[in-house]
């Protein structure tokens, strides 16, 4: 990875006309460990800013919904009034619009997922944090092992081990001939790619956003740079320079706005996969 | 070995460039079909909406993908 600097290692000081553009790249990803310890003596766990952050997110969430509804009132007032919205939501968009009637069981894991996800996502535009959890690989790959987990179970439990296995290889009602070309792209679609691509969409919508916002961020530093030459190069500076930064929070109001679609399509999915596992397609 | 053509410089934003045309292509085609289907007929908003979406973000990850393999693989 010697071809993406980390901004740790720019040695560039402010003014230094001979510095290349220090782009940002994977590096700006990696974290030091705050704090490292052993489990059980082999295994060495590493505390690092995403994890604290995960944590964090975990706490806000639970603390939010569990301080609006420990004491459900028949008519809400404060807190409650504003979370229940979200609940409702997820009810009336996600669940009941996929499911109809069968979601409303299925509500509670939707709403989790759908906050913990988009508290995730939001934390790359909160000063301080300024980085997206779910940009992280691992995260998103946990979340989809949950999904999979649920939709296989939930395919199991209702069709019965077989009969999932049969309608997901031999969906029914096709001409015979097409088989062995639907057998092995069905199979490979349901257990492999629904997970890989459920992970993937997140994590890569994070990483990509992160990356241009710190692109622009660095480029609104560096062309002030410039502004140390004479005449017409340091209008080029001042120009880009304030351009950058004018992109830099366009582009942060853009990212509120995938952080928010990119949770929603996440519940979405869930929703879709819940679906297709309670009936057998016929 | 004679080389006949040679690319240099970042092959990766060269990939991302052709792995965009097709997502591109596909959601273009599906908000546009989406918007059309909603104004023949706008009381079915809510469901039209939601497999636009749904269409929309499994195109997009095939962008995506493009976008994050060059990362991923080294250049």
């Amino acid at each position: 990875m010697a071809n993406f600097i980390s901004l740790s290692e720019v040695t560039c000081k402010f003014g230094d006309n001979e510095c290349p553009f220090p782009a940002p790249g994977a590096g700006i990803f990696e974290w030091q460990p705050l704090a490292s310890f052993n489990l059980l003596g082999f295994t060495s766990i590493e505390i690092t800013k995403p994890v604290i952050l995960a944590m964090l997110c975990t706490v806000i969430v639970s603390v939010v919904f569990i301080a609006a509804f420990a004491k459900p009132k028949l008519v809400p007032t404060g807190l409650q009034n504003v979370v229940e919205v979200g609940y409702l939501f997820v009810r009336d968009n996600i669940a009941r619009e996929i499911m109809g009637k069968d979601g409303d069981r299925y509500v509670p894991l939707l709403t989790s997922l759908f906050f913990f996800v988009w508290s995730m996502n939001v934390m790359a535009i909160i000063p301080g944090a300024q980085f997206p959890v779910s940009s992280r690989f691992a995260f998103p790959v946990v979340l989809a092992l949950v999904v999979w987990v649920v939709y296989m179970y939930l395919g199991m439990k209702n069709q019965g081990v077989v009969g999932y296995f049969k309608n997901i290889a031999f969906p029914p009602g096709m001409p015979i001939g097409i088989y062995p070309l639907l057998t092995p792209i069905e199979l490979l679609s349901t257990l492999i790619i629904r997970p890989v691509t459920l992970a993937i969409r997140l994590f890569a919508n994070m990483f990509a956003g992160h990356l241009l916002i710190t692109v622009f961020t660095v480029s609104a530093w560096y062309l002030l740079n410039l502004t140390n030459f004479v005449g017409f190069v340091s209008v080029i500076g001042y120009v880009g320079s304030v351009v950058s930064f004018i992109v830099t929070i366009v582009l942060t109001g853009f990212e509120m706005f995938i952080q928010a679609l990119q949770a929603f399509i996440f519940t979405l999915l869930t929703a879709v996969f819940i679906s297709s596992s309670l009936h057998a397609e016929h | 070995m004679m080389i006949l053509a040679e690319i240099t410089g970042s092959l990766g934003s060269i990939g991302y460039g052709l792995a965009a045309i097709g997502p591109g292509v596909g959601i273009g085609i599906i908000f546009g079909n989406g918007v059309q289907a909603i104004a023949r007929q706008p009381e079915a908003y809510g469901v039209i909406r939601q497999n636009m979406i749904l269409g929309f973000a499994l195109a997009e990850a095939l962008a995506l993908i493009g976008f994050v393999a060059p990362f991923v693989f080294g250049a």
